[in-house]
């Protein structure tokens, strides 16, 4: 018996491992014709449902869990192209505007010539709040627009070493100047909040086309409304400005890449406008109009200037320093 | 010329990070750079796949096109390369990129960006080929030396594919054909504008 037991095992095992076999068989090849890709994620089938295809990583950067941002490509777009037919528009556009203004109107006079009186117009802080701003200002359209312009237009010209080390500092300029301008824009936001407020008279002056296009004076406060105009591009384009700017400093600051290509897109677009909008501020505030630089340079205008193009302001201070005897008393005809 | 590209099988891909950490060893890449990850798509659930992504040394790269200083350039070989000398970085190519390759070092203040560091498919920069200066900014020279990215060299499953597009592609397309499925070429069509046809 035990000498029979043994093999007969071995021949029941053999048995049972062919049925297993057998049995098994089918389930297998069944298993073998299951689909894998059936319920794998596709890429096209991703991108249809978001712009971005994120996932898990196993590295602490959770920025590189994003697989795939082809969104890239449009931002591209609008960069290289969109942008630099809006910022050449503008910018070329208000230059050519400006020039054909001057051509054809010239420096608008003091029509009473100067009186050799003056009148405090801006004292020492609102004028160093002004120039704070205005240098500021400058460096940062220009280091802007070399980030723009620069590869087409100056790159060409220098070395490349010399083109990056310039770039470089400019960078620089741009990201530590942008606190100094952006302090400037809150208080001149702050200062003259209250005389730029529209009112009644600034349709009026609107109207009769004010003191550059038109050829009379019609009336004004201490702003006109050309000037109200450029008190909120200030504080609204300077203020879009400057909130765009520091997402893009501060990158991934509760920002995504997406995020950033807006902010980058409302920041060069607001920054283009910016630009073309002050180009014409600085025409009026110096070979446009006599009398008008002196108002931020010593701070004082000449009372004729001061009776041509803001009458109402010139009756409020007149008032002012009549009723203060320590003030230089102006004279002015009543009426304006 | 070959056409240099990167094809990742993400099929065959098991999320072990060996091409990351054979990349950072190679080019001796600083702490908080990496210039492959490796990202697991649908992590856990049914058809979960990982995709090896780097630099895909696009056509026509968007990260060329966008930089203020003209800091790339694109080699014989269709390789995405850049000058750190040039680099001034602002970050732009970051916006650009559709594949988040771009990295910066932290320097200084706030998000100030040092030059920029990406997968150079093991060929280095402008430098001379092998030169310790090259090496310092952009780690192995590879190509030069005759060798494929070593991170497609490490891969254990030969999911990761760096080479002659036209080889890697054949090569996909023949694992597709054997095996009756496969889950595409991830990040050719926004990085080449074509698919693997599978």
């Amino acid at each position: 018996m035990e000498a029979l037991a043994t093999p007969l095992r071995i021949v029941l095992a053999a048995l049972v491992f062919l049925m297993i076999a057998v049995t098994e068989y089918p389930a297998g090849a069944q298993a073998q014709s299951v689909n894998p890709t059936k319920s794998a994620v596709s890429e096209a089938q991703l991108l249809q449902q978001s712009r971005t295809i994120r996932g898990l990583g196993s590295i602490p950067d959770t920025k590189s869990y994003t697989l795939e941002q082809p969104a890239g490509r449009d931002w591209r777009h609008f960069h290289e192209v969109t942008l630099r037919w809006i910022g050449g528009t503008a910018i070329l556009g208000m230059l050519a505007v400006l020039v054909i203004f001057y051509l054809s109107r010239g420096m608008v006079r003091i029509e009473a010539g100067r009186s050799g009186r003056t009148i405090v117009r801006f004292n020492a802080f609102e004028r160093f709040v002004h120039w704070m701003t205005a240098v500021c200002f400058v460096i940062l359209a220009l280091s802007g627009l070399n980030i723009t312009f620069g590869r087409p237009l100056l790159l060409p010209l220098m070395r490349p070493e010399s083109f990056t080390a310039f770039s470089e500092w400019a960078k620089y300029a741009h990201n530590y100047l942008s606190f100094p301008f952006t302090l400037g824009v809150v208080l001149i936001f702050l200062m003259w909040l209250g005389s730029n407020i529209p009112t009644r008279v600034d349709l009026e002056w609107l109207k009769r086309g004010g003191g550059m296009i038109g050829h009379d004076h019609p009336p004004a406060y201490r702003f006109n409304a050309g000037q109200k105009l450029i008190y909120w591009v200030v504080v609204l384009g300077g203020g879009a400005a400057a909130v765009s700017g520091y997402v893009l400093i501060f990158p991934f600051y509760g920002t995504t890449i997406e995020t950033m290509q807006q902010a980058e897109m409302v920041h060069s677009i607001v920054a283009m406008l910016f630009i073309a909008a002050m180009l014409a501020h600085v025409y009026i505030g110096t070979i446009g109009m006599e009398g008008a630089f002196e108002a931020m340079g010593s701070g004082s205008v000449d009372l004729n200037w001061a009776k041509e193009h803001h009458s109402l302001w010139l009756e409020k201070e007149g008032v002012r320093s009549r009723s203060d005897p320590s003030q230089p008393q102006p004279t002015v005809a009543p009426g304006g | 010329m070959a056409r240099m590209k990167f094809l990742c099988d993400a099929d065959r891909c098991i999320e072990c990070n060996a091409c990351v950490t054979a990349c950072k060893n190679e080019h001796e890449v600083p702490w908080g750079i990496n210039r492959r990850r490796v990202v697991t798509l649908d992590d856990g659930k049914p058809g979960e796949r990982s995709v090896s992504m780097a630099c895909m040394h696009c056509t026509d790269a968007p990260c060329q096109a966008v930089c203020p200083v003209n800091a790339f350039y694109t080699t014989a070989d269709g390789v995405v390369l850049h000058s750190k000398d040039i680099c001034i970085g602002c970050g732009y190519c970051f916006y650009a990129c559709p594949f988040g390759a771009p990295q910066y070092p932290h320097v200084g203040n706030f998000g100030s960006r040092g030059k920029m560091d990406k997968c150079t498919f093991c060929a280095g920069g402008p430098e001379p080929d092998g030169s310790i200066a090259e090496y310092e900014k952009y780690g192995a020279n590879r190509l030069a030396e005759g060798k494929l990215p070593l991170c497609a060299e490490m891969c254990a499953t030969k999911s990761l594919l760096a080479g002659d597009g036209e080889i890697i592609e054949e090569i996909y397309k023949e694992r597709v054909a054997k095996r009756g499925y496969g889950s595409g070429a991830w990040g050719w069509k926004t990085a080449y504008r074509e698919t693997v046809s599978s």
